[in-house]
């Protein structure tokens, strides 16, 4: 499992980890211990049955794996490739602790992806409900609801204001990290089961709240898609993008490919990009990949990067520059950007969440030469549709409040995802729309409606 | 997929379609926009709501770049990938008084909806347009139907009033007392109306039309700053108090990509010139 080069990866936009032959796959299935309590499944947000498909893999069963991950997770080949497993399944490998643990998301991919190569097996539905659910949000949440909503049975309408369903998962990562045809692969898996999707539906647009509660539950998925700016001057010059303008433009829209496809982008020769999480090593190589020589700068230091490790080390080889403990404060221009002014922060106390608070050195500033200025310092949740909804009780970064169930304060309105966690990673998500779409239904067997 | 109903040319390189989308017209109303896509290949383009018939919606277009040179070329049964709205806030209406509603040039589009709604929220509505010459007049016909009076201006003074329709408004506001106004053109055109509205106090409404990509609130690209604060034109807008607008930074902005849009234009333009003038994707 070589990766590709940088030198060579950077020019195209293919994925920089080939993935598993069987072979490998084979030999490192059969590195698993197989724990009688397993920790790694504990560690599992959809609580995969890691041993079993891992021993299936072992023993050349690669349908039975599928078979075994699709019980609880409809979407592994992305799950496989962009869940941080180092902080979940394979950090929670008891071989770990004196050796490398078990590539469990690695195992995951290969199964998916072989499982694809071969063709899908239709998933198993249960006889039809008579109940009508809402999805709002195609994304890893709305897909994962949909999907477990579907398989019990009930008529599920998925609603996306977008062209095309995926979410995130199209517009936000790279297709060097995830493949969009897989992930067109895993969404017509859930279309199989029965789910109707409508896309260019924005709901409380094209859709009603009235249209909307006709059903007999929502879940509401609808991410946390509504960019921060940092909120310094210079922010309006032309050249200034945030991450979700920048990556929807090339993933969603392919603006890489311009003028083959109509949506142009600013591909820059020098780019600053402000912010240390996975949606910023994601821009800082796009950026790349359009040509420009990138700096990545950081308010922390390195070990605080929030950012998976992989992705940062994959920055770094690509030939991101990264400047830590610096914060931009001005954006330089006329029209266009010209540069950043940047000051150097001192890490000191902490805060509420134990990481390290940075402020700013008096006269410590130094400016970048940029033409193009980044900024990915966070998103939070859309407040387009939730501001409009009667009653509903919101939390302090605008997201959605929810029981550990995914219950909301107004009757049979669910949420799951970064609407009600903030902005958080797909297999979170994921884990609380099975949560959420387990206990609708519940819910409708319990009020009869089934 | 959605169906164009009905194509016609409305004045040099004007064009109007009416698409068939349910989930848009059923709900659209006044001030809203969608978003539309050609084919794969296309950009998400925002266009205004000019009017509304059943399940269909229309829209009013300049053939200037890729997006809409390609949307004009379109017949009567073709159709186009993708229509997603009604997007934005709804027009404010309300029973002021006295409205003025001015568009120029190809913003005249949006007037016909915006008019209709407040003459039946039971308002006496001005209407004023304009346009460079009588050739690029739009919608004369059908808001002379709409509005209680239509005052017609053209830069060279081929139809109407010689002048631009902020000099009709500022005549007219000399003469009578009007409680709200809705300038939808140009941006330079707003700035300079909604600066002759300014004065006697009348409460004033701009239709931004900033570069989008999406149109619902993800990307930031539409940000504009209104009363010195950072607004989205898509989610919060696309219709601000046109006395807090900072017009001059919209018109910087829309410039972004002038030079992209030249070269897909004009590359559009070599690869299809020798057809007979269909899609280059047909």
């Amino acid at each position: 499992m070589l990766e590709r080069p940088p030198r060579e990866r950077i020019h195209d936009f293919e994925e920089v980890d080939p993935g598993l032959s069987q072979e490998e796959a084979v030999a490192e299935a059969m590195r698993c211990l197989q724990c009688k309590k397993p920790s790694c499944v504990a560690g599992c947000p959809v609580s995969v049955a890691i041993p079993s498909f891992v021993s299936a893999v072992a023993s050349w069963d690669f349908a039975g794996a599928a078979a075994i991950i699709k019980e609880e997770n409809m979407l592994p080949a992305i799950c496989g490739r962009v869940c941080p497993q180092e902080s979940q399944c394979e950090g929670a490998c008891i071989l770990g602790v004196k050796d490398l643990p078990v590539k469990v998301g690695a195992l995951e991919r290969f199964v998916a992806d072989w499982e694809r190569a071969q063709g899908f097996v239709p998933p198993a539905r249960s006889q039809s409900t008579g109940c009508r659910v809402a999805v709002v949000g195609s994304g890893p949440a709305g897909l994962c609801g949909a999907a477990e909503l579907a398989r019990r049975g009930h008529t599920v309408i998925l609603y996306e204001s977008l062209h095309a369903p995926g979410g995130v998962l199209l517009y936000g990562i790279p297709s060097f990290r995830l493949p969009k045809d897989i992930v067109q692969a895993e969404v017509a898996q859930i279309e199989a089961l029965g789910v109707e999707i409508r896309t260019n539906h924005l709901v409380g647009r094209s859709v009603t709240l009235e249209d909307l509660f006709a059903f007999d539950a929502v879940l509401l998925a609808t991410g946390a898609g509504l960019p921060y700016f940092i909120g310094i001057p210079g922010e309006q010059l032309a050249g200034v993008y945030s991450a979700n303008e920048f990556l929807t433009r090339v993933n969603l829209m392919r603006a890489d490919r311009f003028p083959a496809y109509d949506t142009p982008i600013r591909r820059g020769s020098r780019v600053v990009v402000a912010g240390g999480g996975n949606v910023a090593m994601d821009a800082a190589r796009v950026a790349v990949r359009l040509g420009a020589s990138v700096t990545l700068v950081y308010r922390r230091n390195e070990e605080d990067l929030p950012a998976r490790r992989a992705e940062v080390v994959r920055a770094k080889e690509e030939g991101v520059n990264f400047e830590f403990c610096a914060a931009p404060v001005r954006i330089l221009g006329e029209s266009e950007v010209t540069g950043v002014t940047c000051v150097r922060m001192v890490v000191c106390a902490q805060d509420g969440n134990m990481r390290p608070v940075p402020s700013p050195v008096e006269g410590s500033s130094f400016t970048l030469d940029a033409d193009l200025f980044i900024g990915a310092i966070g998103q939070g949740p859309n407040p387009l549709l939730i501001r409009e909804i009667p009653g509903i009780a919101r939390g302090e970064v605008g997201n959605v409040e929810v029981d550990p169930d995914g219950r909301t304060s107004v009757s049979r309105l669910f949420a799951a995802g970064d609407v009600a966690t903030g902005a958080a990673t797909v297999i979170l998500a994921m884990g609380g729309a099975k949560k959420a779409a387990l206990a609708i239904d519940q819910m409708l067997i319990r009020s009869g409606s089934v | 997929m959605y169906l164009i109903e009905e194509t016609k040319q409305l004045a040099d390189r004007v064009f109007q379609i009416w698409i068939r989308a349910p989930h848009v017209a059923r709900h659209a109303k006044a001030g809203q926009f969608l978003m539309i896509r050609v084919a794969e290949t296309g950009e998400r383009i925002p266009l205004t709501i000019s009017a509304v018939d059943g399940d269909s919606v229309r829209v009013i277009f300049m053939a200037i770049g890729k997006t809409t040179t390609w949307l004009s070329r379109l017949a009567t049964g073709d159709t186009v990938l993708d229509v997603a709205g009604p997007l934005g806030r709804p027009s404010e209406i309300k029973p002021y008084g006295t409205c003025a509603v001015i568009g120029g040039g190809v913003g005249i589009a949006s007037i016909p909806i915006i008019a209709a709604a407040a003459k039946r929220a039971g308002n006496y509505v001005i209407g004023i347009i304009g346009a460079r010459n009588s050739a690029l007049l739009i919608l004369e016909e059908e808001l002379a139907g709409t509005c209680d009076e239509l005052h017609v201006a053209t830069d060279d003074g081929s139809g109407g009033t010689h002048g631009f329709v902020s000099d009709v408004l500022k005549t007219a506001l000399q003469k009578q007392k009007i409680d709200c106004a809705w300038v939808v053109g140009p941006a330079m055109m707003m700035k300079v109306t909604s600066m002759v509205t300014k004065p006697f106090g009348v409460k004033t409404f701009v239709s931004l039309n900033p570069i989008m990509v999406d149109g619902t609130g993800m990307c930031g690209s539409c940000r504009v700053l209104v009363g010195g604060t950072t607004r989205f034109a898509c989610v919060d807008g696309p219709e601000f108090d046109a006395h807090q607008v900072d017009f001059d930074l919209l018109i910087q902005r829309q410039r972004s990509y002038l030079n992209e849009e030249k070269s897909a234009i004009e590359e559009y333009l070599v690869h299809t010139c020798q057809c007979s003038g269909g899609s280059p994707h047909a």
